[in-house]
């Protein structure tokens, strides 16, 4: 197996360049991907390799990107659009939810939609506004979508490969404050299939679970309880629609007690999915309600402010020892 | 009413042709018609007319939920569809029953969908490429954007063989010239020079409003702005209809980019049979245009040409056995099986939707077993 240490965003351009040489109906599409290789440079030299019928720089309108994606998938493309900003997704919503993910049921199963719609997302980066939301919700609570969200390097490379060759509509969120942290990158590993969650550290006490660049402040509230006596277990989701809930009841069956954590506001949200499915599947194993750890149920502040609203490692171990002391 | 001096009209109200500079690019594509398809347009308006109130009548008996009238507006139709050849792609809104059936779509499936059993699920391999319709007012016109983006990078556009170059053609109303949807579909086509025909159909009114709330200038002139050529024509003219859709998919599939038609017309009944027209409409308005009919006028122009009785006596016998044939079928229509609920979400197997599929399969037979 080869491994190379490369950052998220990197490992992302491989991932697509990887696609786009293996099926030559996979496209790009979207606002400055092409020339400047995006904003974040996700498809950096990618326009040059691949030309511009392949790597379209669309103009400025994102219902008219996924509109289009949706007729050039009718054509029987593989169309992979990007969304700049997670705040920006809203124009496009309408032919997300009404129609991208409605339409192979319109149809019956005769046509597929195989287009991913990727979303740089979440905070940590001290933007301005509607350049820090996790939306995520919106879209897991649709029927017909499917949405996933990689927090290492290797899954982006992975899971965007993987998300290319669904056959279905697939929302890959991208936690953009994890795009330039290094990781390594098995170019020629198996892949863990796309909608399975994982253990990401193995403990005994409390599970966390959470998904995107919350795994990372989860791995490191782990390691910080882990100096004060407590075993935690961590579950990267990985996939939000569908949630694949097996190593959750598997891992809560052992500690008893759950944490969910999200940059998501925590109404209505996945977190609170989570929640009510394993009460509803491990009721007699909990010996603490399920916690919640989330951004607040406010529009996201502005940037010198965002500190206080996203959950870091003092929440999280705060939910932690609340959980263990129920 | 709303006819400009810029409206195209190939044929009078009296049924006449209309011999002058504008119409002159246009009669010769007329003239190239053989005489069974000037009877087809005829025979097509006839019957989705007649097919039309038969639905409509089975909407007031109950057996529809919902019925789309297409009353009036079957020049603007039938002359457009017929311009399209075999390997154009068709993307209608949810009027344009007579198009479906042009491309070989049984519109017995559009029953089947109102009365409350698909969302429409043809395939639009096994109907001409004509698209399933889209109730989302002007969503559609994206996608046949972008269907027309990848016909493009296809190279079946310019290549001056005819049975090659393609375009696509979508229809939508003077109510969806408002969305954002149809004028981003007009930018991207613009900018990507998309092989493709936007075809509006202003009957003049958005369920209640008057496509003056819509446009203070005719709609004809907008595309101008974006880049598109346009013309405007007399949408109750089945030639002017057939003529100019067919030199715009010409110029499309010959790679001159993008076309928008205008077609003035007007909506005879109903928006839907869920409506009123009575509470926002005037009777002259009505009149105005049931004197430039269509139907009438067409059916002038062929006797003008020769064509006598017979015709239209078969032409009548086969609309209302067409009209029968609906209503014996509706009638014998069944349910889907609650299965339908969950098939077909995904192309890929999905845990969740078959696990709640599972759950109300078991649910289901616990009342079939409590109930034997």
């Amino acid at each position: 197996m080869t491994e190379r240490m490369m950052p998220m965003a990197k490992a992302i351009n491989e991932g697509l360049r990887a696609a786009m040489t293996a099926d030559p109906s996979v496209l790009l599409m979207g606002e400055d991907i092409g020339t400047l290789g995006g904003v974040f440079r996700v498809t950096e030299g990618l326009k040059a390799e691949f030309g511009e019928n392949r790597v379209l720089d669309t103009p400025l309108a994102e219902s008219g990107i996924v509109g289009t994606a949706i007729g050039l998938a009718m054509r029987g493309y593989r169309p992979v659009c990007e969304i700049q900003f997670d705040g920006f997704i809203f124009p496009g919503f309408d032919q997300i939810t009404s129609q991208l993910a409605k339409l192979t049921y319109r149809h019956e199963g005769s046509q597929a939609f195989p287009v991913v719609i990727r979303v740089p997302y979440g905070g940590h980066i001290g933007a301005v506004e509607h350049h820090q939301e996790s939306p995520e919700a919106y879209f897991a609570h649709t029927a017909g979508l499917r949405v996933v969200s990689p927090a290492t390097p290797n899954d982006g490379y992975w899971m965007i490969q993987q998300a290319i060759a669904s056959n279905d509509p697939v929302l890959f969120f991208e936690p953009k404050s994890r795009y330039w942290q290094k990781g390594e990158v098995a170019d020629d590993g198996v892949p863990t299939p796309l909608h399975q969650s994982r253990v990401v550290r193995t403990g005994t006490q409390v599970t966390l679970v959470g998904h995107g660049a919350m795994v990372a402040q989860l791995l490191q509230a782990a390691e910080v309880a882990a100096g004060e006596g407590t075993s935690v277990e961590v579950i990267d989701l990985r996939s939000l629609s569908p949630i694949d809930f097996a190593p959750i009841l598997a891992s809560v069956q052992k500690t008893g007690h759950l944490v969910v954590a999200q940059e998501a506001p925590g109404n209505v949200s996945v977190g609170s999915e989570i929640a009510a499915t394993i009460a509803e599947r491990a009721f007699f194993s909990l010996e603490a309600p399920v916690l919640r750890v989330s951004g607040f149920d406010t529009p996201f502040p502005p940037a010198k402010l965002e500190g206080a609203y996203l959950p870091d490692v003092d929440r999280i171990l705060e939910a932690v020892d609340r959980s263990l002391a129920y | 009413m709303s006819y400009t001096e810029a409206t195209v009209q190939l044929l009078s109200p009296q049924g006449s042709l209309v011999e002058s500079d504008a119409t002159a690019p246009y009669l010769p594509l007329i003239a190239g018609l053989d005489e069974s398809r000037l009877l087809d347009f005829h025979r097509q308006m006839v019957v989705i007319r007649r097919f039309d109130i038969e639905a409509g009548n089975l909407q007031r008996q109950g057996q529809l939920a919902l019925w789309i009238p297409s009353l009036g507006q079957e020049a603007a139709q039938v002359g457009s569809g017929y311009a399209a050849r075999s390997q154009d792609h068709i993307f209608p809104a949810y009027r344009e029953h007579v198009v479906g059936r042009i491309r070989g779509l049984d519109p017995m499936r559009i029953i089947e969908m109102l009365r409350g059993l698909s969302h429409g699920g043809w395939v639009p391999e096994e109907t001409g490429n004509f698209h399933l319709f889209t109730l989302v007012i002007g969503s559609q016109a994206l996608h046949a954007t972008g269907y027309a983006m990848g016909m493009r990078f296809d190279g079946v556009v310019g290549t001056g063989d005819p049975e090659v170059d393609a375009a696509t053609l979508v229809y939508f109303g003077d109510g969806a010239t408002s969305q954002g949807d149809v004028n981003e579909a007009f930018v991207f086509a613009a900018s990507y020079q998309t092989p493709q025909v936007f075809f509006l159909q202003n009957n003049h009114w958005a369920i209640s409003v008057p496509v003056e709330r819509q446009s203070r200038t005719p709609l004809y002139l907008r595309p101008a702005g974006f880049g598109i050529p346009s013309v405007q024509i007399d949408g109750n003219d089945v030639l002017a209809s057939y003529a100019t859709t067919r030199a715009g998919l010409d110029a499309a599939r010959a790679g001159e980019g993008p076309r928008f038609i205008e077609a003035l017309t007007y909506r005879m009944g109903a928006h839907t049979t869920s409506d009123d027209p009575t509470k926002y409409r005037e009777d002259e308005e009505t009149r105005f245009w049931s004197e430039r009919d269509p139907i009438t006028r067409y059916e002038a122009y062929l006797r003008g040409k020769g064509v006598g009785d017979d015709f239209f006596r078969e032409v009548a016998v086969e609309a209302e056995d067409l009209a029968a044939d609906a209503r014996r079928r509706t009638l014998a229509l069944t349910d889907p099986p609650t299965s339908k609920v969950f098939a077909h979400v995904y192309t890929d197997a999905h845990p969740l939707v078959a696990e709640e599929a599972a759950w109300y399969s078991a649910f289901e037979a616990g009342y079939e077993e409590a109930g034997s």
